[in-house]
């Protein structure tokens, strides 16, 4: 009896979860222009998609953009992370703090402080302040993964590196980077994810020809829905899917 | 063990601070090739801060370290020809059992053929040959303990150093190390310096013993030295059990003196180690050098006791004794039958003692 209704519970649940999703999907493959009414099946919405040119601009926009970003992030993440972590500071917890900040500050604000930056340093928006912006709100999420890695990281382990003759370089690339990979990967997949879908930071800091997917978009719904972007959706959720499916399966090959 | 062997290590008047507090005091230390010594104290009391300063993790503020004959002092770890096993074993996780052992050629650069015949044999001598391709996690703490001594070894270092390596196994397990670490050592030839807390094991494995307390080695030794002529109250009280008795200098006659405990029952103890001008001594009994009897003993000292309390301890009864003068006094006899001679709560008795067993540990 307990279990039934549990059951009935978590099946709400996922309903919940999951129903606004099929239904994008499902009228992605919808031949009429509303999001209503059930017409008949078509691929003309995926194909239009393709034809778009602006948007498949922006994704690709999207794309680069989000890799470099989440590159330098995992970089600048990891390696501030390590400095915190192995060296004491004045004003450590200070800087601590100071990092993690932008991952709670608004957006707008951002965007806003980060045009008048690039503007007084006068610098031409484009893909450089783009990334740049996204480098910042990104950074902080890999830095504060890998440091609660490295809190429960053995600190023996790189005494004996050194012990066995690593230089502090080596036992730092051939140990401990290895040892965080998890925190890295974690913090890199968070990375793209925010850069991927940010809006707001990248409204203010993009010129005409960096622009990204989500502007685009974000143009496009204002304009009015319309069945491509159910398409638009339905690819990025195939993807993400893939994406997951992808790394359960990494996991399963190499534990740990 | 010849002690005209050369010194592997030298220690020269090293003192290491962490701010107020002095955790290795002005210590100065010789370690023969070849020798087993164990750094023996509580926590706390710096033998780990010495074995780091070998090991080139920390670096003294005053005083030097020679490592066969060059001076190491302010060389980093990745220098020193000196490998340790730590506490945690600080296995590698990322790696299995054989990147491990073979980490530490790789950064040495030791050419791929020897280096895998050098695993093979590290990896032999540990017995771990069958799980070499697993990971620190899907081994036992005995193995990883083990891969963590392939690992070391493997380098042929000139001084392998052990930070209780053996303090998170199980009893049983523990035993076995111990004559399986000693046994190692032999039959590797390599200077071993080895830190614990734990006294047994100490007494167990060593050549010698640096008994360590407060950054200070308090008293240098083999293992019988330190155990049957302790020299300071602190080496008799952390090595074995003792009962430590403050008393009077009241008589000397050549070898021997007579020693008026508080209580006042009177001893004869050596004089050997008794300064001439002593007046007031503090005496070390170890318990099982107390003859407990029926009849009276034919020892130079015997006095009368009561048996106050009985503890039976498998192997041995441990007895609280109060003598006719109010001392009290622990002592151990074997269990050697389980009819006779069971002495229990309650009992007279008399009690023997020679005086070369009074051992006096400090006197002013």
């Amino acid at each position: 009896m307990l279990n039934r209704a549990l059951g009935v519970w978590t099946l709400l649940g996922l309903v919940f979860l999951y129903l606004p999703i099929a239904v994008l999907v499902v009228y992605s493959f919808n031949s009429s222009r509303l999001n209503i009414i059930w017409e008949g099946f078509t691929f003309d919405w995926y194909a239009r998609l393709w034809a778009n040119g602006p948007l498949i601009k922006a994704a690709k926009n999207s794309l680069i953009i989000a890799g470099v970003s989440t590159a330098l992030a995992v970089v600048l993440g990891t390696a501030g992370a390590w400095l915190l972590h192995r060296y004491r500071y004045r004003f450590s917890g200070g800087i601590r703090t100071l990092v993690a900040i932008p991952m709670v500050m608004p957006e707008i604000l951002m965007g806003i402080s980060l045009l008048i930056l690039f503007a007084t340093a006068g610098m031409r928006l484009g893909f450089t302040s783009v990334i740049i912006g996204h480098v910042t709100f990104c950074f902080p999420f890999v830095l504060v993964a890998v440091q609660a890695r490295l809190q429960g990281l053995d600190p023996a382990l790189e005494e004996a590196a050194l012990d066995l003759g690593a230089t502090p370089f080596k036992a730092f690339w051939f140990v401990i980077i290895p040892s965080l990979r998890p925190a890295i990967v974690a913090g890199a997949l968070m990375a793209f994810t925010l850069s991927m879908d940010e809006l707001i930071v990248t409204y203010f800091i993009r010129s005409a020809a960096s622009t990204t997917l989500p502007i685009q978009v974000y143009g496009l719904a204002r304009v009015g829905l319309n069945p491509m972007l159910n398409a638009l959706s339905a690819v990025f959720i195939l993807a993400t899917v893939a994406f997951v499916l992808f790394s359960a399966y990494l996991k399963k090959l190499h534990p740990r | 063990m010849s002690p005209d062997r050369p010194a592997m290590i030298e220690v020269r008047g090293v003192t290491k601070r962490f701010g107020d507090f002095t955790a290795v005091d002005d210590v100065s230390l010789s370690v023969r090739a070849g020798e087993f010594l164990t750094l023996l104290g509580p926590s706390g009391c710096g033998k780990t801060t010495l074995l780091r300063l070998l090991a080139g993790f920390e670096f003294p503020d005053t005083g030097s370290i020679l490592l066969d004959g060059a001076d190491v002092t302010c060389q980093p770890p990745y220098r020193r020809n000196v490998n340790q096993v730590f506490q945690s074993y600080a296995l590698f996780p990322h790696l299995t059992v054989r990147e491990n052992v073979r980490f530490g050629l790789r950064m040495q650069k030791v050419p791929a053929a020897e280096a895998e015949a050098r695993i093979r044999d590290a990896l032999g001598m540990v017995s771990l040959g069958e799980v070499a391709a697993r990971r620190p996690d899907q081994l036992s703490g005995g193995q990883r303990q083990r891969v963590a001594l392939a690992r070391a070894i493997v380098c042929r270092p000139k001084v392998l150093l052990l930070d209780e390596p053996l303090s998170a196994l199980d009893a049983k397990l523990r035993h076995t190390m111990q004559l399986e670490l000693k046994h190692l050592q032999r039959r590797l030839g390599i200077t071993f310096v080895f830190v614990t807390h734990d006294q047994e094991e100490a007494l167990t494995m060593s050549d010698r013993i640096a008994v360590i307390n407060r950054g200070r080695i308090e008293q240098l030794g083999t293992a019988t030295e330190i155990y049957h002529r302790p020299r300071t109250p602190f080496a008799a009280d952390f090595i074995g059990q003792a009962n430590l008795l403050s008393g009077a200098v009241v008589a000397r006659h050549g070898l021997t003196a007579r020693v008026r405990l508080d209580g006042g029952l009177e001893l004869t103890v050596s004089a050997l180690e008794l300064p001439v001008d002593a007046t007031k001594a503090l005496v070390s009994i170890r318990p099982e050098k107390i003859h407990i009897s029926r009849s009276r003993p034919q020892t130079e000292n015997v006095f009368e006791a009561r048996i106050e309390e009985e503890i039976f301890q498998g192997a041995t009864d441990q007895l609280r004794l109060v003598t006719d003068q109010g001392t009290r006094l622990q002592a151990l006899v074997a269990n050697e039958s389980a009819m006779n001679e069971a002495f229990h709560e309650g009992d007279r008795i008399f009690c023997g003692l020679h005086f070369d067993d009074l051992v006096i540990v400090h006197a002013e």
